[in-house]
């Protein structure tokens, strides 16, 4: 048992090295610099510039974290402080549904529904032409799938708040809104910020879902109704190919490796917070 | 004034509330509609005829029977990991070790890394290993990502445990193993939960069994053959040009919704269930 233990710890760092060995020779041969900040994106000729990439799954994360982020606030304050009992007993089916809907069923979705909303009712009015496959397309629907995950992390970062603090506040006749303001947002704060770092690194390494709405075209996106092309989709849609040449398949793990890492930091940061504050209102 | 704003929150509150509601019942709704007209009985019980990929007859039992393998495969072998890790950070370890903080710490990590790069990984570990892309590759990586799952809703409800349970054990003279042999029966509901959690999560992840898992229109019958799975058979479906293909991919969404679905409510009832025999 003690041997399956330290094989889970070193999990991790086996995932990260080999991914870093795969992609070891695409960081000799290029300069690092040149690989993340280049636009050139040219396999055949042996030019791998990652920037389109990197920015594409910026933005689409970033807009689905402004999306999410009000949502999900909301709905666990609301749940926290003022859904009845029965109410929040509805509610957790949902917030567990929309956790459990395989990736493959919200891109399905998003191209039925949220692409020609985009195309035919969003778009006209700020640019001539959209196909609806596009870095919006993919922020909204990434929205949806990290909500689940800011709701279930909030309500546990609204738990642990003492129920004497709140109490205090509402016994000296402040209203529940402005109890839920200056306590436990306040109170909460880091919280929610690790909340949404997490969520974040969620939106990066989302793959299928964002595969299927967003056009997937290497470009640096200029508008919101732009197609982009996110690092998961890369690998996914060139995995195959790429066997004949070593150089294209070391760039594409290079793209693993990069998600991990970044995937790694952000969930290490906001798990130790989370850890802190659960471990700090254990003991009071 | 404060009793107004009081208002105007609860208002927006519900309102976000019953959007999150409303898109869960648009995306259900849009599957079951779009897919309903196409779900025949062939699709479940037939694999693809000739021509299947231009819309005559044939249905997807291949990827239903692909990803049962594989979740069976990958279940089987997260089980055989996760609960001895459980049951020894829980039990084993003194309360509140250090090396049990790393663990849980690691395993938290291991939860958020993305499906893609278990994909690479799993890739990069078959070429290594020498294994083309066939059941036992998405066995493999499937099971590299339920595995983190499933240890943590277990470690979680096995956290909730009162410590006097095993302390009574003990000083009753029974050895530690005979303890978590106990204390493993007591989990059993929680147990469940995190076997269905992880079965659904592994069921519905299309980017880690791309590359290890393969695709074929017949029914694996050894590990070293390729395997179709239902999410991957959605993708490529879609991807036809062809309409009664997509209608089927609709269709295809609606079984696998279905079992999602199953599978969500049933870990709810079982974790129910464990709060009833906690309290």
């Amino acid at each position: 048992m003690l041997g399956i233990a330290i094989f889970t710890m070193l999990f991790l760092l086996v995932i990260g090295f080999s991914l870093f060995f795969k992609a070891l020779p695409i960081m000799k041969e290029k300069n690092l610099w040149v690989l993340l900040t280049s636009a050139n994106w040219k396999p055949f000729k042996g030019d791998f510039g990652f920037l389109p990439y990197i920015i594409s799954t910026l933005y689409v994360s970033l807009i689905a974290i402004i999306i999410a982020l009000p949502f999900s606030i909301l709905t666990s304050i609301f749940l926290n402080s003022y859904a009845s009992r029965s109410i929040r007993r509805v509610f957790e089916p949902v917030v567990d549904l929309l956790s459990g809907i395989p990736p493959i069923i919200y891109g399905l979705w998003g191209t039925l529904a949220i692409v020609p909303l985009i195309s035919n009712k969003i778009a006209p009015h700020f640019v001539d032409f959209s196909t609806g496959y596009s870095v919006l397309a993919g922020g909204i629907v990434l929205a949806i799938m990290i909500i689940p995950l800011l709701i279930s992390i909030m309500l546990e970062v609204f738990r642990s708040i003492p129920k004497e603090m709140t109490d205090a506040s509402l016994s000296m006749g402040a209203t529940k809104w402005q109890t839920v303001k200056k306590v436990i947002l306040r109170k909460s704060f880091p919280g929610i910020i690790a909340a949404t770092v997490l969520a974040l690194s969620r939106a990066f390494g989302e793959t299928m879902a964002v595969l299927m709405v967003c056009g997937n075209i290497a470009q640096i996106p200029h508008s919101f109704f732009d197609a982009c092309y996110p690092l998961p989709a890369l690998i996914a849609n060139n995995y195959g190919e790429m066997l004949s040449m070593p150089s294209y398949e070391s760039a594409l793990m290079f793209a693993a490796f990069l998600l991990f890492i970044i995937v790694v930091l952000f969930n290490g940061l906001s798990r130790f917070t989370l850890n802190q504050i659960e471990k700090k209102y254990q003991f009071s | 004034m404060k009793y107004l704003e009081e208002k105007i929150f609860k208002i927006v509150m519900i309102g976000a509330a019953a959007i999150i509601l409303g898109v869960l019942i648009y995306i259900l709704g849009t599957i079951f509609y779009k897919g309903f007209p196409s779900l025949t009985w062939e699709m479940i019980t037939s694999i693809p005829g000739g021509g299947f990929y231009l819309g005559s007859e044939g249905g997807v039992l291949n990827a239903i029977t692909g990803s049962v393998f594989i979740i069976t495969g990958a279940l089987i072998i997260s089980l055989l990991i996760s609960v001895p890790l459980v049951m020894y950070i829980n039990f084993y370890l003194p309360h509140k070790s250090i090396l049990s903080g790393i663990i849980r710490f690691s395993l938290d990590i291991l939860f958020g890394v993305p499906s893609i790069v278990y994909g690479a990984f799993g890739f990069a570990l078959m070429v290594y290993m020498g294994i083309r892309a066939s059941l036992l590759g998405g066995i493999i990586t499937v099971g590299m990502l339920i595995m983190p799952i499933m240890m943590r809703s277990l470690d979680e409800i096995a956290r909730l445990q009162p410590r006097d349970l095993p302390d009574a054990l003990l000083s009753l003279g029974s050895t530690k193993y005979e303890m978590t042999k106990v204390l493993l029966r007591q989990l059993m509901p929680g147990l469940m939960t995190a076997i269905l959690l992880a079965v659904g999560r592994g069921i519905g992840d299309a980017a880690t069994v791309l590359f290890t898992a393969g695709y074929t229109d017949n029914i694996p019958t050894s590990l070293n053959q390729p395997a179709a799975t239902l999410p991957l058979s959605i993708f490529f479906q879609l991807g036809s040009p062809v309409e009664e293909v997509q209608n089927r991919a609709y269709a295809s969404a609606i079984i696998l919704t279905v079992i999602i679905l199953i599978l969500s409510f049933s870990a709810r009832y079982f974790s129910s269930k464990f709060q009833k025999n906690k309290s």
